[in-house]
């Protein structure tokens, strides 16, 4: 039986790939970032988990305003780095677990979510940057990935609820899997930020702090935030905060937080990475 | 559809909801062209006649030809297709983010190394920044 070990939440801002694929992490911008991603990276590394689902939001990569799936799961065997309209990051191809994949596709969907399913599919950086902060630059990525895809382009999102409840019904499939798999699943995006607009650079350290906070002490209260008050208090773009809640979702009622880091600012944009525990109850 | 949302009451914010959707489509979908190379060289070689492909309006090709990233927004740009325009120029997003909120460069840079835009008095646009805890 397959199951989740572990949920990651990461901020996903182009810049923090490009500070790493140009070699400036070590600058004094980007040092005080980098060096909180170490220890995430050393307990990733120890973890060494079987398979990654990944949920993220395509920007304009893989898909246009022409079609927007809110849900989405990739279940190739690979996934191309996107041109983002800067060419491709110089970083590995994601290679896919199709078998679990296409479980998880067809579990959810008999369980009432409605996925769309992608056969082909470019990955950019909301996927990319998080993998990138938990496992540094190696020539291949060291675990299978399976993309979730959530529409936070268009508005509106999915609720944070819905997001919950795809999230446990994540952790029901997986677990329903009948290979021996440890999971990790990362929720991506957030924390605060806003790109757009006079109002463009709003970060508030003090919602992100009271997140971060409820994510282990009030996962459920946290769903209810209204998405006005997401693009009010994070930012619009903070909005992005929602995915989290799939990951959390799929965790069990009580998890430990191993690893906490934060930080402004990475580019316009409130940087985050938690680790929480499945396997440890408290 | 056209009514007012309640945040529409958000200062210096676009959400790009239904109505926004509706005026912006053939902008944005012009932007997304710019995710391949070849089409990224030709809108700079010639960016009117590039232009000409896609059914903008006036003010929509005004605004890109000006690189005038508020007004984008204000007639239907999303962001995470105009800055695909922003990337063709070799400007980044905290460039453009400046730019839109009309500072020079070094104050918007300096802003964020101090922790950001403050959110209190950004709350909103109905009530003066006093009346905000």
């Amino acid at each position: 039986m397959a199951k989740i070990v572990a949920g990651i939440a990461c901020s996903h801002v182009p810049a923090i790939g490009a500070a790493m694929d140009k070699g400036t992490t070590d600058t004094p911008y980007w040092q005080p970032l980098f060096a909180g991603y170490e220890p995430a990276r050393d307990w990733l590394a120890k973890l060494a988990p079987d398979v990654a689902i990944i949920v993220y939001n395509d920007h304009a990569s893989a898909l246009s305003l022409e079609i927007i799936p809110t849900f989405m799961i990739g279940v190739a065997g690979e996934f191309p780095i996107a041109d983002e309209g800067f060419g491709p990051r110089p970083v590995p191809v994601v290679q896919g677990h199709p078998e679990l994949a296409w479980h998880l596709a067809e579990s959810l969907i008999l369980d009432e979510f409605d996925m769309t399913i992608a056969n082909e599919m470019p990955v950019d950086h909301g996927l990319t940057v998080p993998l990138s902060v938990t496992c540094g630059q190696p020539a291949a990525w060291p675990f299978p990935v399976i993309p979730i895809c959530v529409n936070v382009v268009q508005y509106p999102p999915p609720t944070g609820a819905r997001c919950f409840k795809l999230g446990q019904a994540i952790s029901r499939a997986v677990a329903s899997f009948d290979q021996d798999l440890r999971v990790v699943i990362y929720g991506t995006g957030g924390m605060s930020h806003q790109l757009q607009g006079e109002r463009a650079g709003l970060i508030n350290r003090r919602f992100d702090t009271e997140f971060l906070d409820g994510l282990t002490r009030d996962p459920i209260g946290l769903t209810k935030i209204p998405h006005t008050e997401y693009m009010r208090e994070a930012g619009s773009e903070g909005v992005e905060l929602v995915m989290w809640h799939v990951m959390r979702g799929a965790l069990h009622e009580r998890v430990s937080e191993v690893y906490r880091h934060y930080h402004v600012p990475a580019s316009n944009t409130a940087a985050a990475l938690m680790i929480l525990d499945n396997e440890v109850t408290t | 559809m056209n009514s007012p949302k309640d945040y529409d009451d958000i200062p210096g914010t676009y959400v790009y909801d239904s109505r926004r959707g509706r005026e912006g489509y053939a902008l944005n979908m012009f932007c997304m062209s710019l995710n391949k190379s070849e089409n990224r060289s030709l809108f700079k070689a010639d960016p009117g006649a590039y232009l000409d492909r896609y059914k903008l309006s006036p003010e929509q090709r005004r605004a890109v030809l000006e690189r005038d990233w508020l007004g984008m927004l204000k007639v239907g740009g999303n962001i995470y297709y105009t800055i695909k325009i922003a990337f063709c120029d070799g400007l980044t997003f905290q460039d453009v983010a400046g730019m839109m909120s009309g500072v020079p460069k070094e104050t918007y840079v300096n802003m964020m190394l101090a922790g950001g835009r403050s959110i209190d008095g950004n709350r909103h646009k109905s009530r003066p920044p006093e009346a905000e805890s």
